[in-house]
């Protein structure tokens, strides 16, 4: 019966040690994450030389600059697709009965557990040369589709992958939007596109531009999906840092490139959640 | 849909565009299924003849059993470790002040928002130095760290719905702190902490990134295969090996949403 005369020492003990449960997932994170960003960070600024050299040679040499612009094109293409495939479904989602939207959100979650490999590996059988899309486009006379190793491709693929982000933050600001207000401004004689267009568009606009960070951000650093279905003339950035990690082993600029990629990720999450806080609270708690 | 008959119109254009944006989610995954079944060496489509070789080939050749066999074990591996560490954590989490919390559940779900290629290179240079690349400590260490939020993420869920009475109940009757918590939290959390396990598990047997850098030619994970198998060799056999992942990954998680769905049911009804 020591618990009922647990003593104050006993309690204020167990109020400190209430984190310890904690512990040993922090030290497997600090040995094999946080330690070896650390150390990358490090060889940024010391191989071979200590300095700023390579952070120098990121903004000041050509193929990286052209890869960073070309990078930042090809991620707000495939935000701005994305988002706009993701609003419908998304609306659909909201106004779906249960058993449909279960099914609706089925159909978005499979593809996002399924192996990204293989759905990129599917994209490729589709898109090779003499693959069933060129010969559906030659069927139909519209000449071959022979776009394997095209930007087309990365976006197509890229968007598929990555639709998930943009569903799911846009469905839950969209079921926050009480539809009772279309349904007044119908009755104060608006048609039914100009009610949604200046009622619902504008109310779920903290969904639109959530998503669309979100999946801008996640885009910057895709690399299996641009690696398979791209080519080395199109090369992203992450292409970029594998060859010179992976192939060249120059860890100082690869690494001094990751870096550059990691500050854009986190200022935009950075931004996009306190953004996300002051305007809508609510939201962000319900995802 | 009572919203649309509201409006006294079904949603007629918004549907087919759906069902569009529904298609292109699904039906492309789909073509490696006949395409794995053909009897030519190229993927054409639709096969020119049908044949089980690269099935045979899939579970015959050296090189793909051990990605198969590297995939499961490295898997389930992460899958204990992470849901071990991750549980233990979330009871952390659960009882820690607000702002602690706060913070703490930041820094462990921070794998999550890193871009994939960044983590993979840091971890390469770090295994490099350590001599782990193409190791199974360095796969298991690597993948728990990507799969520890899910669990996470499952558990703090499980315990924040717990109804606090139970444990107080069960400490009025005059159980220890330990048996309150083996014999009346554990079971109460299982059905999170088993669906944290599930998808740490998918999570490593998925992981291609990372996983690309830390291999080397005696140690792939099946992904890794895969992806050698499409940049350099073009061995159709990934097209057996990309429709047996598709089908297990797409039996886990319409068996996790169907096991929850009947739970719920079945809690609705007392059971």
């Amino acid at each position: 019966m020591t618990r009922v005369t647990e003593t104050a020492g006993g309690i204020a003990r167990r109020e400190k040690f209430r984190g310890a449960g904690a512990i040993p997932g922090v030290v497997v994170l600090m040995a094999v994450f946080v330690a070896p960003l650390l150390f990358m960070l490090w060889r940024s600024f010391s191989e071979p030389t200590l300095g700023l050299q390579h952070y120098a040679a990121v903004f000041t040499d050509r193929t990286s600059l052209v890869i960073i612009l070309r990078t930042l094109e090809v991620s707000v293409i495939v935000a701005v697709v994305t988002v706009l495939l993701a609003y419908p479904y998304a609306y659909l989602m909201t106004i779906a009965t249960p058993s449909w939207r279960t099914v609706l959100t089925l159909i978005v979650l499979i593809p996002f557990w399924t192996s990204l490999m293989a759905r990129t590996f599917a994209w490729y059988v589709l898109f090779q040369s003499n693959g069933p899309l060129d010969h559906l486009f030659e069927s139909l006379h519209l000449g071959g589709l022979n776009i394997l190793g095209s930007a087309v491709a990365v976006t197509i693929g890229m968007a598929q992958v990555i639709m998930p982000f943009a569903v799911f933050p846009l469905y839950s600001t969209m079921q926050g939007i009480d539809r009772t207000l279309l349904q007044a401004a119908q009755g104060l004689g608006a048609r039914r596109h100009v009610a949604f267009a200046r009622i619902y568009l504008p109310l779920s606009r903290p969904g639109i531009i959530s998503s669309w960070f979100l999946v801008f951000v996640l885009s910057l650093g895709f690399y299996v999906t641009p690696q398979i279905l791209g080519s080395s003339h199109n090369a992203l950035l992450s292409q970029y840092i594998a060859i010179k990690i992976g192939d060249q082993l120059d860890f100082g600029f690869g690494s001094a490139l990751a870096v550059v990629l990691v500050i854009v990720t986190g200022v935009i999450l950075g931004a996009l959640g306190g953004a996300a806080k002051v305007g809508s609270g609510a939201t962000i708690e319900r995802v | 849909m009572p919203a649309s008959r509201a409006r006294g119109r079904k949603p007629v254009v918004l549907t087919i565009v759906c069902t569009i944006v529904a298609i292109w989610l699904i039906l492309p995954t789909l073509i490696v299924i006949p395409v794995s079944f053909s009897a030519t060496k190229t993927f054409s489509f639709p096969p020119k003849g049908w044949s089980l070789r690269f099935y045979r080939n899939l579970f015959s050749s050296d090189v793909w059993r051990q990605a198969i066999i590297h995939s499961f074990t490295v898997g389930l591996l992460v899958a204990v470790v992470a849901t071990v560490l991750g549980t233990l954590a979330a009871i952390a989490l659960v009882k820690m002040r607000r702002r602690w919390s706060g913070l703490l559940n930041g820094f462990l779900l921070a794998p999550l928002i890193f871009p994939g290629i960044v983590v993979a290179i840091a971890i390469y240079g770090a295994y490099l130095r350590l001599g782990l690349v193409g190791t199974y400590t360095g796969f298991v260490l690597a993948h728990t760290v990507l799969a520890l939020p899910f669990p996470i993420v499952t558990v703090t869920a499980g315990l924040r719905a717990l109804d606090p009475n139970y444990a107080k109940a069960a400490a009025g009757l005059g159980a220890t702190p330990w048996n309150r918590f083996t014999q009346v939290t554990v079971p109460l959390i299982l059905p999170s902490v088993l669906s944290g396990a599930l998808f740490a598990f998918m999570t490593s047997f998925d992981e291609i990134v990372v996983g690309l850098f830390i291999q080397d030619a005696s140690f792939r994970t099946l992904p890794v295969e895969m992806y050698v198998s499409v940049t350099s060799e073009t061995d159709p056999t990934i097209a057996a090996a990309a429709t047996v992942v598709i089908v297990l990954s797409t039996l886990a998680i319409v068996g996790f949403h169907a096991t929850r769905v009947v739970r719920r049911k079945g809690a609705a009804r007392g059971v």
